[in-house]
């Protein structure tokens, strides 16, 4: 068979393909293949520095089979905005996707992303948040949860961990009244394509973020990242919400909650909250609070209603099948 | 025909021939005016293109990355502070290879704050992998961004095209504009061979180990320094078509017997030129105007200042803690001469203080003064400042 024509004959197209350089058990790989098989074939990417970047395209090689551009760390929504006007005055319908971690989302690259979805432009931009600068070794970034250690919020006699809060992203970017700004999660895969197949269907900015367990900076089994990226939903910690121009539109509500220990102690970065200290009792009291906060102001309890899909296995990843499956 | 324009607005004219279709900016004193008569255009219907408000410079320059990469041409400008913020994003544009053309209006750099003009700012990032073309007056503002489109499809890439803000900026000249035809039989359609396009996907700025770096920079040097062709080439050709050369990568005026030489940068030209008439007395003196300060056109200096007695070079930034920028280049090119001319460094008008015409015999006169290649901020008045800054 001609090779050209592999790409035509795959069962699904894929944006991302295999062999790249990522860690055992990279939800954010997942997550960006995930993304791209959504996306289709007819899309640019902006690619902030990052794992992301770094893992797919060692030169000379590259995992990407959609036109891809890393330029900087602070920029990609900036230089999505120009590939987007660029396409725009050639006339041609090519959507831009901007992708970036949450170091480059939450912190450095935060203000060209607001100034992009002020300025309407028709990009969606994807979070891959993995709460922390997972390429140059796990250092903090505002994404980084409450009491998380990473290497630069180490637990030690006068700290338990991150001092702050992880920053509501979402909130923010919503508050933009930009149309569609939503955050899913790698354990539910059909989430994530129905997240992204809708950001598609705008004429405008849209916004997801995904919730990427690490394995290296969580400090947990690669086996493990589904599983934990389940429960940091079912706990309440990464509420799957959706909103409209500002506005709360829908939320994926839980079957059976789940107490925040069952999330933390399944990583070593929360090893410090499970000592005897009355600190670590307290802090792990202060994790609950904002898991309680979260399905309180969300609204998460399905209370027995029969549309909460929370539950194990309901969303694998299946191969094969149809293109757009 | 000759119009009286600000050069901002003739800058901005000479944009729109281009037909660019992708324009990013964000505000900074002196390049407003530019940016401003752009955006007029394009609210009349005179320029169909996307202009886009940025939140930052740093977006200004990743914007147009973002639109070139995708196929069309694109334009921003900035100045000072503005170009030190984009610096990270010049670097980057220039290493991906991407053909773009800015305006440098050029502006002092802060600490202390100064809205006026020297060159400290694209001085700054001369280093980045851009062409730099500094102008003397406006009409040659006008030219060569016309022509720097060209250099930079031609060689991908991308060229800054320095004008001394103010000077320049917001001075009105007769400027001759030249025809919509005139430009199209010039210069073709964007075309950039790397287009991000879905049927034929590739994947630029990729991570490179060092097995691969130093090949890279070798050949965007290689490439910068190949440019000196096509600069010269350019020039010649859009003389075919307007009449006017800018001045390839330098020029030399004066008299043919002169043995000293004064070298300079921008608009400072035009001043010298009128203190030659102004001084006729004076001994007789070149003029160097460089033109091309990257690439750095060694081989023509050295052509230029063969047989000369002393080279006097006066620039408009300084190397803090080491001396001259544009004046340390000249003598290390200069130096492979057999008969060297003796180099002279001098800054002056910086942060916008102004040259005036008696800056020429004030140069000269130095020349009786014992040789000193250590640069001097000429104008610099002592007497302003506490004894143990002196």
């Amino acid at each position: 068979m001609d090779f050209s024509q592999l790409r035509n004959k795959q069962p699904r197209f894929r944006g991302l393909e295999s062999g790249h350089r990522a860690c055992t058990g990279c939800a954010e790989a997942l997550a960006a293949r995930l993304v791209t098989e959504a996306a289709g074939p007819d899309v640019m990417v902006a690619n902030a520095t990052g794992c992301l970047e770094i893992f797919t395209t060692p030169w000379p090689e590259s995992a990407w089979r959609i036109p891809w551009v890393h330029s900087l760390f602070e920029n990609a929504s900036a230089v999505a905005a120009g590939m987007e006007a660029a396409l725009k005055v050639q006339g041609k319908s090519t959507k831009v996707l901007a992708f970036g971690g949450d170091g480059s989302t939450f912190d450095i690259g935060f203000q060209s992303l607001s100034g992009m979805l002020e300025r309407g432009q028709n990009v969606l931009y994807v979070c891959f948040d993995n709460e922390a600068y997972m390429n140059t070794g796990i250092q903090r970034s505002s994404s980084t949860p409450h009491a998380a250690m990473t290497t630069t919020s180490p637990p030690g006699k006068e700290r338990m961990g991150k001092r702050h809060l992880k920053k509501d992203i979402v909130s923010i970017i919503a508050a933009h009244h930009i149309p569609y700004a939503a955050t899913t999660s790698v354990a539910y895969p059909s989430d994530i394509r129905k997240k992204v197949r809708r950001a598609m269907a705008i004429e405008g900015p849209t916004f997801l973020q995904i919730h990427c367990p690490c394995p290296l900076g969580w400090g947990h089994e690669g086996y493990k990242s589904i599983e934990i990226a389940r429960l940091a939903v079912q706990t309440g910690l990464f509420p799957l919400i959706e909103l409209e121009r500002g506005g709360l539109a829908g939320v994926m509500p839980l079957r059976n909650i789940r107490p925040v220990v069952d999330y933390l102690k399944e990583q070593q970065r929360f090893r410090h909250l499970f000592t005897d200290e009355l600190r670590a009792k307290e802090e792990l009291e202060h994790i609950q609070a904002i898991a309680d906060h979260n399905i309180e102001i969300y609204n998460l309890r399905s209370d027995g209603h029969k549309d909460a899909f929370d539950s194990e296995g309901m969303d694998t990843v299946r191969r094969g099948g149809m293109r757009w499956a | 025909m000759l119009q009286a324009l600000e050069g901002s607005q003739a800058v901005a004219q000479a944009v729109a021939l281009c037909r660019p279709q992708v324009i990013a900016a964000y505000p900074i004193t002196p390049q407003t005016h530019i940016v401003e008569n752009i955006s007029k255009l394009v609210a009349d219907g005179k320029l169909k293109c996307e202009f886009i408000s940025v939140e930052s410079e740093f977006s200004a320059a990743s914007v147009v990355l973002g639109a070139a990469i995708a196929g069309s041409r694109a334009y921003t400008a900035s100045a000072s502070q503005g170009i030190l913020l984009m610096a990270e994003v010049l670097f980057n544009i220039a290493g991906l290879r991407v053909p773009l053309v800015m305006t440098c209006a050029n502006r002092a750099i802060s600490s202390p704050l100064s809205i006026w003009n020297d060159q400290q700012d694209s001085m700054a990032v001369r280093d980045a992998g851009w062409i730099q073309l500094y102008c003397a007056d406006n009409q040659e503002a006008v030219d060569t961004t016309i022509q720097a489109y060209l250099i930079a499809e031609r060689t991908e890439l991308p060229v800054m095209v320095c004008m001394d803000g103010f000077t320049l900026t917001h001075t009105l000249e007769g400027i001759d504009i030249p025809t919509q035809e005139q430009v199209d039989n010039f210069l073709p359609a964007y075309k950039f061979s790397r287009t991000l396009n879905p049927q034929n996907p590739i994947s630029l700025g990729t991570l490179v180990s060092p097995d691969f770096y130093s090949e890279a920079r070798h050949s965007h040097h290689t490439a910068i320094l190949n440019a000196q062709t096509e600069i010269i080439a350019v020039d010649q050709e859009w003389a075919k078509i307007s009449g006017r050369c800018s001045g390839g990568l330098l020029t030399v005026e004066g008299p043919e017997e002169a043995k000293i030489a004064i070298l300079i940068i921008g608009s400072v030209y035009g001043t010298l030129l009128a203190a030659m008439e102004e001084f006729p007395e004076e001994q007789p003196v070149k003029l160097i105007k460089l033109r091309s300060f990257r690439p750095f056109p060694i081989d023509a200096l050295k052509a230029a200042c063969e047989g000369l007695d002393d080279v006097i070079v006066l620039e408009r930034a300084i190397g803090l803690g080491s001396g001259a920028i544009v004046g340390l280049e000249v003598t290390a090119a200069l130096a492979e001469l057999a008969n060297p001319p003796k180099v002279h460094n001098f800054a002056a008008g910086l942060g916008g203080r102004d040259i005036p015409l008696e800056m020429l015999p004030r140069l000269l006169a130095t020349l009786n003064e014992p040789s000193d290649r250590r640069l001097r901020i000429i104008d610099v008045e002592l007497d302003k400042l506490p004894e143990e800054d002196r």
